[in-house]
């Protein structure tokens, strides 16, 4: 099962390579994303334990990672087809390989359980997305393109040092090959420690930098802003839950190790940088994709921050992986539409969008006000338990900090959006022939409804899995324990049994 | 040939990476360093292993010959002035690489290394060797030199591969082999573009993208 999902979409990455047809190309995309979200709810159905020695398997935080980024996938497929008749000028190969090679790409980091595997997935990610930045061909996506890669390949350079690093680690305190997650937690006490917080280090700025975490986040304006909406909605819910899940890995080791106060220090500075950060930038900000690109930003900020805070904070930064991914996912496709329906993405052109395109205008509103923290959408559940966790984990200077952040990111963006939507259509605004259709709005739709679902109901098994997850993050069920020295190490709970 | 003596030759080579202004002499470097990369292993007494040995040919090759190969050809064509014109000026960057190789030495020092390494000089090389890298893509304004710097940033990585090679050869040997392949290869394409697109590979005309 491990190996199906990730050859079955390269194999049908392949496929949309061979065919000719560009109308059955852009189906295919749907048909892939749907398949492999079968796939994957079977193969969590049928859920056994994980062999020890197993170079691939599905632990809870795989599967976790792996169901957001199917699910996000499948929405961006349906969406696909559409998009790509209003972009029938390009040629639609590359883009669809692209997307489906980084479909099983993802699958293989989601199930790599080795440090090594986890990487080369992860620079593999990179390097099949970027054609998806240069889709445009123009002069500005050229740019953002030679940006995301040579930015992408240094960050992923310095992860493979972090992972060296560890290998280094381990070799010092007598592992050998082959350096599995699970050997690696359960031989912490092993490691050597100054090692292993280089290796922490390293890993953090290497794939910190694919998350886009401030100040390694250059990258990301030009990328999403240059790029199709439906692009940044992959990369911004995509690659960026990839790089968070490969650095969970590694923090996770950290934790098994005992050196969990070092870790989550490093992961809350970071995070409170990266919303400062990110609403600096969002202040006037008059490019509405260069502004959900610092939104995503500052959403990097909040799950790093909240899995430094730990306990409770921890399982609700990964709730938020999944409550970003599929608000985020809405915002970048209503603004794809929207730039497509104004030919322009910056502000005195693009005003009173709730007129020309209602739906797609109503879905960035809404869009926006779930992930600034509206209830009842998910956001809002997963922020506000964050800054609960804060608070009431000791750590209320930084819990105040977060809400002050999010308030301010709330009032900055909210400028730009309301101008967007409701502002004075502009004079001098350009007729394009694009308005709304059912096949360009109805994803979208579904995205904001299992979004606001989320928020009010999470299913049983979810949950389960959800919860299981954190414990792989934090190391145990207890929350906010601060551990001085080694301990025994925990090992990956994966139950076989689901009711 | 003693292993030291080649590592200390590519932290030479490192100083006058950065000192030079033709991209020209730069590619010529990063050849040289590329070779002295590969024949550190050889002079370690690694040259038993097979696997090593296929590393090693493989190293040669691409970092000796086939990266140079496709910078070379991209600078041909497109004609651009050899003169590389820095953000950061030669007698600095000069400073800066002698002030990284000293907090190399230092940072190195903290690391403990485990008992009956011989090649103690390999972290601070590879430390060193990263930071040049990293002042390369930082200070030049070509992409074909930001490429260069690109290339010794993964010099380094290598050197601290060098350190695990013969305990973990499939992690290493993979790891660096397909990290420098692909991530130049691709760049090769990225630089072409650029050249069809601007006629130069000054990175400052991609600089439109600001807030």
């Amino acid at each position: 099962m491990a190996l199906l999902l990730i050859a079955f979409p390269l194999l049908m990455a392949l496929a949309a390579f061979l065919v000719d047809s560009s109308r059955l190309r852009a189906r295919m995309l749907p048909v892939a994303g749907t398949l492999h979200l079968v796939l994957l709810l079977v193969a969590l159905r049928h859920w056994d334990a994980l062999p020890a020695g197993a170079w691939l398997g599905l632990d809870a935080l795989g599967a976790w990672v792996l169901l957001v980024i199917s699910v996000l996938f499948c929405i961006c497929a349906f969406y696909a087809p559409s998009y790509l008749v209003l972009r029938a000028d390009r040629d639609s190969r590359i883009f669809c390989v692209s997307l489906l090679a980084f479909l099983g790409l993802a699958s293989l980091l989601a199930q790599a359980r080795h440090p090594g595997v986890a990487w080369v997935a992860m620079e593999a990610t990179t390097l099949v997305t970027a054609p998806l930045v240069y889709f445009n061909r123009n002069r500005h996506s050229l740019e953002a393109t030679w940006k995301y890669l040579l930015i992408g390949s240094v960050g992923i350079a310095l992860a493979l040092l972090g992972t060296l690093f560890l290998a280094y680690a381990a070799h010092f305190g007598g592992l050998e090959e082959p350096l599995h997650y699970t050997r690696l937690m359960e031989h912490a006490d092993l490691l050597s420690r100054p090692w292993l917080r280089a290796a922490f280090v390293l890993c953090l700025v290497g794939y910190g930098t694919k998350m886009g975490l401030a100040p390694l986040h250059t990258w990301k304006p030009d990328a999403y802003g240059e790029s199709p909406g439906i692009v940044g909605a992959l990369l911004a819910s995509g690659v960026t839950s990839c790089a968070f899940l490969a650095l969970l890995r590694i923090y996770g080791v950290m934790v098994a190790a005992g050196e969990v106060r070092f870790a989550q220090e490093l992961l809350v500075g970071f995070g409170m940088l990266s919303m400062a950060w990110a609403m600096v930038f969002l202040v006037r900000q008059m490019d509405f994709k260069r502004m959900l690109a610092y939104s995503s930003v500052e959403h990097m900020g909040i799950l790093v921050f909240g899995v430094g805070i730990g306990g409770v904070a921890a399982r609700f930064a990964l709730f938020h992986l999944a409550a970003n991914a599929l608000v985020k996912t809405v915002l970048f496709l209503a603004a794809g539409n929207i730039h497509r329906s104004y030919s322009s993405k910056t502000l005195p052109q693009v005003t009173g969008a709730i007129r020309r395109t209602p739906v797609s205008g109503w879905l960035f509103l809404l869009g926006f006000l779930a992930i600034t923290g509206l209830p009842p959408f998910a956001p809002f559940i997963s922020e506000f338990n964050i800054a609960a966790g804060a608070i009431t984990g000791g750590h209320l200077l930084a819990g105040v900090a977060f809400l002050v952040l999010l308030a301010g990111i709330f009032i900055a963006m909210s400028e730009t959006v309301l101008q967007v939507v409701f502002g004075t259509p502009s004079p001098q605004r350009v007729r394009t022939p694009y308005s709304d259709t059912v096949a360009t709005t109805a994803p979208l739709v579904a995205a904001l409804g299992l979004a606001a679902l989320l928020g009010v109901w999470l299913p049983r098994p979810m949950f389960k899995l959800l919860e299981q997850a954190a414990v792989s993050v934090n190391g145990s069920m207890a929350p906010m324990e601060v551990r001085v020295g080694p301990r025994p190490a925990p090992v990956l709970t994966v139950e076989v049994s689901h009711d | 040939m003693s292993p030291d003596l080649l590592i200390a030759l590519t932290i030479l080579s490192n100083f006058v990476l950065v000192a030079t202004s033709r991209v020209n002499k730069a590619i010529q470097i990063a050849v040289v360093q590329g070779i002295l990369l590969g024949l550190i292993p050889l002079a370690m007494g690694l040259g038993r292993h097979p696997h090593i040995l296929l590393m090693v040919a493989a190293t040669i090759a691409v970092k000796g010959w086939l990266i140079p190969f496709l910078l070379r050809r991209a600078l041909r064509e497109v004609h651009i002035p050899r003169e590389v014109d820095p953000y950061v000026g030669y007698t600095v960057s000069l400073m800066l690489c002698a002030l990284g190789t000293g907090l190399s030495l230092i940072l190195a020092h903290m690391l403990p290394l485990k008992g009956g390494t011989k090649e103690i000089l390999l972290v601070p090389a590879a430390l060193s060797t990263l930071f040049t890298g990293f002042l390369m893509l930082v200070s030049r304004r070509k992409a074909l030199t930001q490429v260069v710097g690109y290339l010794i940033l993964e010099n380094g990585i290598y050197l601290f591969g060098l350190l695990l090679v013969e305990d973990m050869p499939l992690l290493v040997e993979t790891g660096i082999l397909l990290d420098l392949f692909v991530g130049v290869f691709v760049m090769g394409i990225v630089i072409n573009h650029i050249r069809t697109a601007f006629d130069s590979t000054d990175t400052r005309h991609l600089a439109e993208l600001r807030d």
